[in-house]
């Protein structure tokens, strides 16, 4: 353990190797944090706090001209737990993010051992594409596509025409179905490079002498995979995949530039968008702050995992 | 040859090919949307109204990009995204350079749960701290204020950058200081003429990190910066994609003005992907 917070004073003078125990040094650390600390609290700290607490309170477009907020109790949570259209939200927020987390997995796992199989020009070329889709700024990514799926000239439609779909004028944006599985595809676009290639960092740390030594065994391309090569990246796919989840729960610029293209936007709302309406659109502040809490309450019980496991690495 | 080894030897390498070819359709793929993007870019509106789609930029021209070079819009948005791109990366670095040698160089009390905070705050989503940073932004008199914008910028980097720069610090041995120290420096500049260089590349990389996320950055920029005059690039691009909805788009014109917020992007990025993953799963592979 390296807990060195809780450890009693050091009765000998036994100075760390890592850490020159001065005595006129003794606050240097507390100098050097300061920064950082004073930064985190005053703009993630202290909004965090006045969340919570307006999540607790009647704060709606009365209180943004000036009347003071009401206590309202765990009122907004109760709405929030009862309202069925909000069900409806947070549903669809999960169902969303664990379809898009699970196919990015799929995709990027599927990749990675492509990329394992393939010649060493097949492979520069795989990862260049992927870097490219990984490196694209989010908006810039959403215009393009909106431009591809686009109604009236889009190249969507017309390769559709090509292959015998009637699809001519179009629009994959009305339908909230159609909808969130664009928005779903530019999510999974987006995402699968950083998978696929960490997922490849993990399958070239394999020794070869252990792929080799199952192969004289006998075990065919497929229980080589089930048996040695997936047990052996498991850490990494766990954690590619929670991250994935955390990501994919939040996702926000996409669906919103997706509803600016054009898409019914109460039908087609996710968490991230639906907090934005809630609070600049509607003014009801003490609800966008409930849905917040929930959101951040999911995305830190995610993350515990996680965290923890980068704590291990620290150690 | 072997006769028995041939087959199974053959066998493999067609497989190899076939599979390569495979990988490189994939890449064509994926690759496509950022192509699409720089080939529309160079076409012009006529062209890309028409009901055939035009595969390849000839005949094309760099009107659409000088036009957008030309928008009062563009140019104001361009100056707005590297102001708050460079306080955002000035401070980052001076802030995140100070944690980092706190937790690498230091053992203090509570120095784990320092990490510990960061770490899960690094997780927390803009979106479920907007609305409240939004109150606050408004209440202090700092919306559409490139330093307000900017500070919620650099609190949302500085975690993930305290987390990578440690890795660098931990990496120059203190020896290397305490024998500096010997021949007679002090500490102040033992640390400045032997460690700091050797930080260069760690502090590079966090700089085009904290780069890299303000300058792509657009959930918190949309509700902070509300009015049209303080928009940043991400901002201004969505001008047009909302423009989409309702009326003809010059789809050339957008595409150029994407790849002018892409190249500098697809630049930077390049030059320190391999650090961030790492800082991401570097954990899981050593493991």
């Amino acid at each position: 353990m390296t807990s060195t917070a809780t450890a009693p004073p050091e009765t000998a003078p036994a100075p760390e190797p890592t850490a020159p125990a001065r005595p006129a040094r003794r606050h240097t650390p507390a100098w050097l944090v300061l920064p950082s600390l004073v930064l985190l609290v005053a703009a993630l700290g202290y909004p965090v706090g006045w969340q919570v607490v307006t999540s607790f309170q009647h704060f709606g477009m009365m209180q943004q001209f000036g009347q003071p907020p009401e206590w309202v109790g765990l009122s907004n949570y109760a709405t929030l737990v009862t309202d069925p259209e909000l069900w409806v939200i947070v549903g669809r927020s999960i169902a969303f993010c664990i379809v898009c987390a699970l196919s990015t997995v799929a995709i990027g796992l599927g990749l990675a051992l492509l990329m394992g199989a393939v010649t060493r020009a097949g492979r520069l070329v795989l990862q260049v594409a992927l870097l490219l889709a990984w490196a694209m700024p989010v908006v810039a990514s959403m215009t393009v596509w909106t431009w591809i799926v686009n109604w009236r000239n889009g190249l969507l439609n017309w390769a559709l025409e090509r292959v015998g779909v009637d699809a001519q004028g179009h629009n994959w944006l009305v339908e909230p179905l159609s909808f969130l599985v664009v928005a779903a595809v530019i999510v999974v676009w987006m995402s699968v490079p950083f998978v696929a290639l960490s997922i490849y960092a993990g399958l070239t740390q394999l020794s070869p002498e252990v792929l080799e030594a199952a192969e004289i065994d006998g075990a065919g391309g497929w229980k080589r995979l089930r048996h040695i090569i997936l047990p052996l990246v498991a850490p990494v796919i766990s954690i590619v995949l929670l991250l994935q989840l955390i990501w994919d729960l939040r996702v926000f610029t996409q669906i919103k530039l997706l509803q600016d293209a054009g898409g019914v936007a109460n039908e087609t709302h996710l968490l991230g968008t639906f907090i934005y309406q809630l609070g600049t659109g509607a003014g009801d502040f003490g609800m966008a702050s409930a849905v917040s809490i929930v959101m951040l309450l999911l995305t830190v019980a995610i993350s515990w995992y996680y965290v923890r496991s980068l704590m291990k690495e620290e150690s | 040859m072997s006769r028995i080894l041939a087959p199974a030897r053959s066998r493999r390498s067609t497989r190899r090919s076939v599979l390569t070819v495979v990988a490189v359709l994939v890449a064509l793929v994926w690759a496509f949307p950022v192509y699409w993007m720089l080939n529309s870019a160079f076409l012009d509106k006529v062209t890309l109204q028409s009901s055939t789609p035009t595969f390849l930029p000839f005949g094309g021209s760099l009107d659409n990009f000088a036009t957008v070079f030309g928008d009062a819009g563009f140019v104001r948005a361009l100056g707005i995204s590297l102001a708050v791109t460079l306080v955002t990366v000035a401070a980052a670095i001076v802030i995140a350079f100070l944690g980092a040698l706190a937790i690498s160089r230091f053992r203090f009390r509570g120095r784990r749960s320092f990490i510990l905070a960061l770490l899960l705050i690094q997780m927390l989503p803009a979106e479920g701290l907007f609305i409240a940073q939004y109150k606050m932004m408004s209440s202090v008199g700092l919306l559409n204020n490139v330093l307000g914008l900017a500070l919620l910028y650099t609190a949302a980097v500085v975690p993930f950058t305290v987390w990578m720069l440690r890795g660098f610090v931990a990496g120059v041995p203190v020896e290397l200081e305490e024998a500096a120290m010997v021949d007679g420096l002090s500490r102040t500049k033992a640390f400045l003429r032997i460690t700091f260089p050797l930080l260069a590349p760690g502090l590079v990389a966090s700089g085009v990190y904290a780069f890299l996320q303000a300058w792509n950055e657009f959930t918190v920029a949309l509700v902070v910066m509300t009015e049209e005059q303080s928009r940043t690039l991400p901002l201004w691009l969505r001008g047009f994609v909302q423009a989409s909805a309702t009326r003809e788009t010059d789809w050339g014109q957008v595409m150029a003005a994407s790849t002018v917020v892409a190249v500098p992007v697809i630049v930077f990025f390049l030059v320190v992907q391999g650090r961030m993953s790492n800082g991401l799963v570097g954990g899981a592979l050593k493991g």
